[in-house]
């Protein structure tokens, strides 16, 4: 331990070093979070312009996800990249959390709404599809003002406050998708192994998907619950005692 | 010479090697010794113990002696808090520091003679023995129950039929076997170094060998088992290979167990003995994790079931982690650690 009087002036050269190493390191990886942000904003807002057009056009929301699957896939499918921005550390998030909110997505976008024709003009596809632009709109463009030190209070609200009732509706679309799409699984037998076969095991993606429905029961309130208290401490400034593990 | 004095609250300015006794001078010639000090006195400490979280004080001991060990301090934090048995205890010296060891004396620790320890609820403690019978008696029992063909398994048709396949019939005796041998060494042969570990580990280890045993079991005892694809040769190639590394894997626990005599704690470096599975020790730290590998990659083998891939995998993946952490702690604990070891696997790993 240094004397009292080193660590009162030593503190404060101590902290921009570690600034200035950040800023350094990070310019590299700054700069391309910053484009990675504006291209995803830019991508969810011409998916929501499309999804806007579509409907006001035709005024049904029939052929609407054939209309814009090329868009959605593509954006959705980049998000990917967010498991590997937190698994090399430019972003300060958990790659276990991070990973099961992008493979969460990526699964209803490949795995129910491609696969499974039949069900694509279900409104709760339309439902899900609206509040992920919503989501991530604000959501990218919230990363992208705070990386650039200029974050409009509005959009620090809106990211901290629309998801109170944009999560629910997001996990109800996405429930009523699954559930709309259980009975072409059980009759195509889908992405299914069956017995007997020389690896000894057997898949069944029908009943893969009920316990993918029951497993929202505890992973939504533990993500719920987190975001309402990082908006208590972004908003309201309160200081939550950290839980060390 | 220069005439020191010292009260008990001074005392610890000294190197810890000196005993407290010879810290002690009356005065000597130029002052004497305020008070009653000429009589005979004994250094003690004063110890405080904070919550490691509230940093609130939860307890005082006002006179404990230099020699006193941590375990004895716990014992002493016991009587006036008897929610916190010894065993849920851990003390530090920080508040996220490491644990103290309960060997640990107080003296020697880098303490004033008011000595501040952090505490930690580690929560329910149960022993180890009953958390390994349990882990183990699971899976010998619910393989069984597949093996058997129980109702409400395989469809009525098949309650209580045995399987056409000889392998099924090899499969389940290595399966017992295995969990048998671990059960028995458990009880025999195994000397814990912790008596205890926290109360939920059951649920999770019990989750997972219970979890993975009735997976397995169900794929390699189903009517529609497949059969390996080599036949007869790759069944006795694996037979070879799981029998082989079972003896070895009990050699190394004996090694092990030979290594600490009974009671103690104390620590040494093992080396290859007599025995000839031993002499993996030259290559591996830990040989008994190595061999327990083997074991699973030849059940694999000859039962060619996917299941049992995936649990030698994740068994795989998990022992190279306590490997790691148990190769580490003996190059910490001895310079003269043979150089060649590595944690499990020869030369990689």
């Amino acid at each position: 331990m240094a004397s009292s009087e080193e660590d009162g002036s030593g503190n404060g050269s101590v902290e921009e070093k570690e600034n200035g190493k950040k800023r350094s390191l990070g310019a590299l990886a700054t700069a391309w979070l910053i484009f990675y942000n504006i291209a995803m904003t830019a991508g969810w807002l011409v998916l929501g312009i499309a999804m806007a057009r579509f409907y006001i056009q035709r005024g049904t929301h029939r052929g609407l996800f054939r209309s814009v699957q090329k868009i959605l896939k593509f954006f959705q499918t980049f998000a990917l990249l967010e498991v590997v921005h937190c698994a090399v550390g430019i972003v300060h998030t958990s790659v276990l959390v991070t990973g099961v909110q992008v493979s969460s997505r990526i699964f209803m976008v490949w795995f129910i709404a491609h696969s499974i024709k039949q069900i694509q003009n279900e409104e709760s596809v339309i439902l899900f599809l609206v509040v992920w632009t919503v989501t991530e709109i604000t959501r990218y463009s919230f990363y992208t003002f705070n990386l650039l030190n200029h974050l409009p209070y509005f959009i620090k609200w809106a990211r901290y406050n629309f998801f109170i009732i944009l999560y629910p509706a997001g996990v109800a679309g996405e429930l009523l998708t699954i559930y709309a799409a259980l009975p072409y699984v059980k009759k195509t037998g889908m992405y299914s192994l069956r017995l007997p076969n020389k690896y000894n095991v057997s898949f069944d993606y029908y009943y893969f998907l009920i316990i993918v429905m029951f497993s929202y029961i505890p992973l939504f309130p533990q993500l719920y619950l987190h975001m309402l208290r990082q908006r208590r401490k972004v908003l309201h400034g309160e200081v939550i005692v950290e839980k060390d593990d | 010479p220069g005439a020191i004095r010292f009260r008990a609250g001074e005392a610890s300015a000294l190197p810890a090697s000196v005993s407290p006794r010879r810290r002690w001078w009356h005065g000597g010639d130029s002052a004497a010794p305020r008070g009653g000090g000429a009589k005979k006195a004994v250094l003690f400490f004063e110890v405080e113990i904070l919550d490691a979280k509230t940093r609130e004080k939860l307890c005082f001991l006002d006179k404990v002696e230099p020699q006193a060990t941590i375990a004895e301090i716990k014992n002493l934090f016991t009587k006036t808090h008897p929610q916190w048995y010894p065993a849920r205890q851990s003390l530090r010296l920080e508040p996220k520091g490491r644990s103290l060891k309960d060997e640990d004396v107080l003296q020697s620790l880098p303490v004033g003679t008011t000595a501040t320890f952090y505490f930690r609820d580690l929560g329910a403690q149960i022993s180890w023995v009953t958390v390994f019978l349990t882990e183990y008696a699971g899976p010998l029992l619910i393989y069984l129950l597949f093996y058997f063909r129980v109702p409400f398994l395989y469809g009525p048709r098949y309650d209580f039929t045995a399987s056409r396949h000889a392998v099924v019939h090899l499969a389940c005796a290595c399966h017992s076997f295995h969990y048998i041998k671990r059960l028995l060494e458990t009880l025999f042969v195994h000397r814990f170094s912790h008596g205890t570990m926290p109360l939920r580990n059951i649920f999770k280890n019990c989750t997972y060998y219970w979890g993975f045993a009735a997976w397995m079991a169900y794929y390699i005892n189903h009517p529609l088992y497949t059969p390996p694809a080599y036949g007869d040769e790759q069944v006795k190639l694996a037979l070879a290979v799981f029998l082989f590394c079972q003896l070895g894997n009990f050699s190394i626990h004996v090694a092990l167990r030979n290594l600490r005599p009974a009671g103690s704690k104390t620590r040494k470096i093992p080396y290859p003995t007599r025995n000839p599975f031993t002499w993996l020790f030259l290559l591996v730290s830990c040989p008994n994790y190595t061999y327990e590998v083997g074991s699973w990659i030849g059940f694999t083998i000859m039962t060619q079931c996917l299941p049992v891939a995936l649990f030698s995998l994740v068994g795989f993946v998990q022992m190279a982690i306590w490997a790691q952490g148990k190769h580490r702690s003996y190059l910490r604990e001895f310079r003269d650690y043979p150089p060649l070891r590595s944690p499990i696997v020869p030369f990689l790993l």
